[in-house]
């Protein structure tokens, strides 16, 4: 392969592009992006970024070292329209295309809206969290809608800058589908221990002049309204291209598309039936699209860890494995009403999930000797 | 020099955190070398007393890069940069790191 195309510069963009590095491949690297900024990271949007204590530059995924020794041929500020996989082109929206014998799909997603709150703040880019830290002035009355990870976070950030802040749920208590009732309760107390006022049940129904209405009628009052509802993978692009996508960009379980030279990595791909949208998994996927990729045909296959964290309020959430939100819960050190524990999820006698609040090291130990370890690990560049 | 905690309270396989600034994190490997860095990660915030221990290397307990105890450096991203290595020093029984005085902690 003389030349491959990443298709979008985030993080699963970045690894690739690494990995394809450390894996020997000297080609030329094709980083198309359609935001205008080098690379960064996400986790921190929500948290420290917002709250104004990490830097613009503490975000950055590459530093002047990486981009010397990567020599990527960066595109940033264009988007892909299309891909055609007979010409073997990738077509930009600026008029230009670029010819590539290989294609990395890591175009990730964008903030879902709702209906109804059009002109509300969502949080996916560098941009929207500098909106959004502009909108946060003293005084403001913050309502969130959604409290899962991201809402969450939002709702402490907003918190440690004192402001009010009203978290709105459709469900019965925070992150239940994910993590089952018990430790949804522990989440959803979080927020209470903190002063946010958290409404679980409710239904939105849009944006109103002083705020957020409800479906029973009522208006709950907003200086500042963010929707936090999830992410749409970014695959509109693709149509046309023979690849199958709905929901993400179908790969088998190398992260290989129905064309072999083109694999999918990070939230946008739908690996075996699902996807995943956490930053551990866009890392770890890499090497093993990219090993595929330069093989030709599915030589690995990938193994997902399940692990993410979450920073909450004074809490660090970290889960680990692909607990079911009815799988046995069982504390094995604290309880939920401590402020640091570790518990484990089994099903039919093997541990399938692993969570902690505040209890890092017990975390890994377990996650080490009942979940294993990721396969494969990312080499260092430069 | 600090003291960190006696021999008998890090047993091999185990790491203590040293409170700091700045704080610093102790290794006892299953090979009975005893080993300080630096604890928080050169990434984010973590703790790497809180990480997994595999030899002479930890991996940090948030996303995983793996540092190498003799040298700070890290051998894995996320991390690019190394964190100090300190020198420790084992008297009666008392496990002491050296090197940290006042200066070191910014
Ligand atoms: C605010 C926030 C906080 C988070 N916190 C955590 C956390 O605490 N823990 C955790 O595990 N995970 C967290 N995540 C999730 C994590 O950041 C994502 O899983 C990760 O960013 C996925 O990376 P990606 O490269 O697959 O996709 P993305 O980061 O979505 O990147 C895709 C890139 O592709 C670009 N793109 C899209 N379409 C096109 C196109 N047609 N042409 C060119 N470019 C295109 C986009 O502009 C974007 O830059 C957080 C995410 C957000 C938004
Ligand atoms: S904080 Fe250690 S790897 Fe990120």
């Amino acid at each position: 392969m003389k030349r491959i195309a990443v298709v979008g510069a985030s993080l699963a963009g970045v690894r690739a592009a690494q990995e394809l590095r450390a894996q020997g491949y000297d080609g030329g690297i094709v980083l198309i992006g359609s935001e205008p900024h080098l690379p960064y990271d996400r986790p921190p949007l929500s948290k420290g970024f917002l709250a104004g204590t990490a830097s613009r530059e503490s975000l950055d995924l590459l530093d002047a070292g990486d981009l010397a020794s990567l020599a990527l041929d960066f595109r940033l500020g264009v988007e892909a329209t299309a891909l055609d996989p007979a010409e073997r082109r990738v077509r930009l929206s600026d008029g230009t295309s670029v010819h590539a014998d290989g294609v990395v799909i890591a175009t990730g997603g964008r903030a879902r809206t709702l209906p109804g709150f059009e002109g509300a703040f969502v949080l996916r880019t560098v941009d929207d969290a500098l909106a959004l830290r502009a909108a946060l002035v003293p005084g403001v009355r913050v309502a969130i809608v959604g409290a899962g990870f991201i809402g969450a976070e939002v709702a402490s950030t907003c918190r440690s800058l004192g402001l009010d802040v009203v978290v709105l749920e459709a469900l019965a208590a925070p992150l239940a589908p994910v993590l089952g009732p018990a430790l949804a309760e522990v989440c959803a107390r979080l927020h209470v221990d903190h002063g946010t006022d958290l409404r679980c049940g409710v239904q939105v129904t849009g944006l109103a002049p002083a705020g957020v209405s409800l479906a029973s009628g009522s208006v709950v009052p907003a200086d500042v309204v963010v929707t936090g509802v999830g992410m749409t993978p970014a695959t509109e692009w693709l149509a046309g291209s023979g690849l199958k996508v709905g929901n993400g960009v179908h790969t088998d379980a190398g992260l290989v598309t129905s064309l072999p030279q083109v694999v999918a990595v990070g939230d946008v791909a739908r690996f075996a039936g699902r996807r995943h949208e956490h930053w551990t998994n866009a890392s770890e996927q890499a090497p093993v699209a990219v090993a595929n990729l330069l093989a030709g045909h599915t030589a690995r296959t990938y193994t997902p860890s399940g692990y993410v964290w979450s920073d909450q309020y004074s809490g660090r959430l970290q889960l680990a494995g692909h607990p079911r939100p009815d799988d046995t819960l069982s504390f094995v050190d604290g309880d939920p009403s401590s402020s640091s524990f570790v518990a484990t999820f089994t099903r039919d006698g093997s541990t399938t999930g692993v969570f902690a609040l505040n209890n890092a090291k017990l975390f890994n130990r377990l996650r080490r000797q009942a979940l294993g370890r990721p396969e494969f690990q990312p080499a260092v560049q430069g | 020099m600090i003291r960190a905690c006696t021999v008998d309270e890090l047993p091999p396989g185990e790491s203590v955190r040293v409170p700091g600034p700045p704080a610093i994190a102790v290794f006892h490997t299953e090979e009975g070398e005893l080993y300080a860095i630096g604890d928080t990660c050169s990434h984010q915030d973590a703790s790497l007393a809180d990480g997994w221990l595999e030899g002479c290397f930890v991996e940090c307990p948030l996303h995983a890069a793996l540092f190498d105890l003799r040298t700070g450096m890290p051998t894995c991203l996320p991390a690019k940069d190394p964190v100090p290595t300190y020198a420790v020093v084992v008297d009666e029984g008392v496990i002491y790191v050296q090197g940290v005085a006042g200066e070191d902690a910014a």
